[in-house]
């Protein structure tokens, strides 16, 4: 087993680089577009219904068949990694909306009507007193984001987005549990490492957040 | 429609109705001349506080309007008006993400203050909420007890220098001693900073000991303003409960 990885250490690295990098892309999507929307529901509760509604639907869209689906699209079906990238980033989303929009609604009610009361404006607000206070929340949502993330681009293999998929999806071809094993416990590696990492940036914006 | 001289804050015929057509203020006629301490008295539910929220428009009138400095709230800038009127309200509101300091110094830091003249100021208004900056500045709201909480919200209110304040039972939520202290204080500072103050309570006591004049409101109308004297000398019916209520605690003391 540990002979195998060494012999493939270089594949290894080269399809985790892959992984790591469509995870990237993806998520920092998520939040230059889950972030901003999140903080429009609290500014528009009318649009909730149909911005989580429609999130929750694309959650339950098995992940294959979104491949799929996102595939006759004109520039994004021409590319898998773009494929990858726009399909990782829809699953992405969700928890990071809703955390925000959750996030910021929960800020006390007094401490906002303090806040507006004394004259600040609504980016004031949202700046200073919503954002920092929110940003455990929204930061506890990018980290469920990622780890889900990192997951699932393991599908984007069967469309050859590459990535530790490449391994898996091999293996299962010809039935050998060490190649399956070697894309399997980087990915896992990978999760509980952004896990961990994103725990400790959110305790430390807890800390200042209290 | 000319403001009359020396009134700071107006009201004329104000109406204010919430969406089902419910009246919670009914065509209520008042005028504060600065440098008063005009108490909002009455029960819950008599429109004190939506009183209070349409002068820093944090409400809007539903007919008639509200005029500070004798321009209509629906005139002033927004953002102006709020900075211009001090807002203190009951449960304090401090950001709990911001120490002492910061959340005293907040407006003046959004009104572009030089750093020295924030940091002078913040621990001028904390010397005068009797809360020493060398001691208090690096707290966070979570480390200080609820009068001194409230001292803070006081201090923060006062910290941009708005020449009227707006107080929403800011002393309703602290132990009878620690009320009694403050409001002691309260009443000092009223006469050393002439501000023109708007009060709302629903406590006598803090009525006769603060106000100027005595607004009574009931079920959203205006029943009658009076000075703390003729509040306690009236025979009228609306006032009698009220007074009641007052000397019941005052023979429980002396028996």
């Amino acid at each position: 087993m540990l002979e195998f990885f060494v012999r493939h250490r270089r594949e290894i690295a080269t399809l985790t680089g892959e992984h790591l990098w469509l995870v990237s892309v993806s998520m920092a999507l998520a939040i230059a577009i889950g972030v901003p929307l999140g903080i429009l529901l609290t500014r528009r509760p009318g649009w909730k219904a149909v911005v989580l509604g429609t999130n929750n639907v694309i959650q339950t869209i098995p992940s294959l068949a979104l491949f799929g689906l996102l595939l006759p699209l004109p520039w994004l079906g021409v590319r898998a990694d773009r494929l990858t990238i726009a399909a990782l980033t829809l699953y992405a989303l969700l928890p990071i909306v809703r955390n925000t929009y959750v996030g910021i609604s929960g800020v006390d009610a007094p401490v906002r009507e303090a806040a507006v009361g004394m004259g600040m404006t609504s980016g004031d607000l949202l700046r200073h007193i919503e954002l920092p206070l929110a940003a455990p929340v929204i930061l506890a949502g990018v980290r469920v984001s990622t780890v889900i993330t990192i997951g699932v681009a393991t599908i984007a293999a069967a469309i050859g987005a590459g990535g530790l998929g490449e391994f898996i999806f091999r293996g299962l071809a010809m039935v050998d549990n060490h190649v399956i094993l070697a894309g399997a416990i980087p990915a896992a590696l990978m999760a509980l490492l952004a896990d961990f990492a994103l725990g400790l940036v959110q305790r430390f914006v807890q800390r200042r957040a209290h | 429609m000319n403001p009359r001289s020396g009134s700071v804050i107006e009201f004329v015929d104000v109406h204010y109705r919430v969406d089902a057509g419910r009246a919670l203020l009914a065509k209520l006629n008042l005028a504060v001349s600065s440098g008063e301490t005009l108490m909002l008295l009455g029960r819950s539910g008599s429109g004190k506080t939506t009183s209070l929220k349409l002068i820093n428009r944090l409400l809007v009138p539903s007919e008639g309007e509200v005029r500070v400095d004798g321009t209509s709230t629906a005139q002033w800038d927004l953002i102006r008006l709020r900075r211009h009127v001090g807002y203190a309200i009951q449960e304090v509101g401090l950001f709990p993400h911001y120490t002492v300091e910061q959340n005293v110094a907040v407006i003046p830091k959004l009104e572009k203050w030089s750093r020295e003249r924030v940091s002078s100021r913040v621990d001028e208004v904390l010397q005068i909420v009797g809360l020493p900056s060398r001691e208090f500045a690096k707290r966070y709201p979570d480390q200080l007890s609820g009068g001194q909480k409230q001292r803070v919200g006081l201090a923060r209110a006062l910290a941009a220098n708005p020449p009227i304040l707006l107080m929403d039972e800011p002393f309703g939520a602290l132990d009878p001693i620690t009320r009694a202290e403050i409001q002691r204080e309260f009443k000092e500072l009223q006469q050393r900073l002439g501000k023109t103050i708007i009060f709302v309570t629903h406590d006598v006591a803090e009525a006769l000991l603060l106000g100027t004049r005595i607004a009574l409101l009931e079920s959203g109308k205006l029943h009658g303003i009076y000075t703390p004297r003729e509040f306690v000398e009236s025979k009228d019916d609306h006032i009698k409960p009220y007074m009641d209520a007052f000397r019941v605690g005052q023979q429980i003391l002396q028996a």
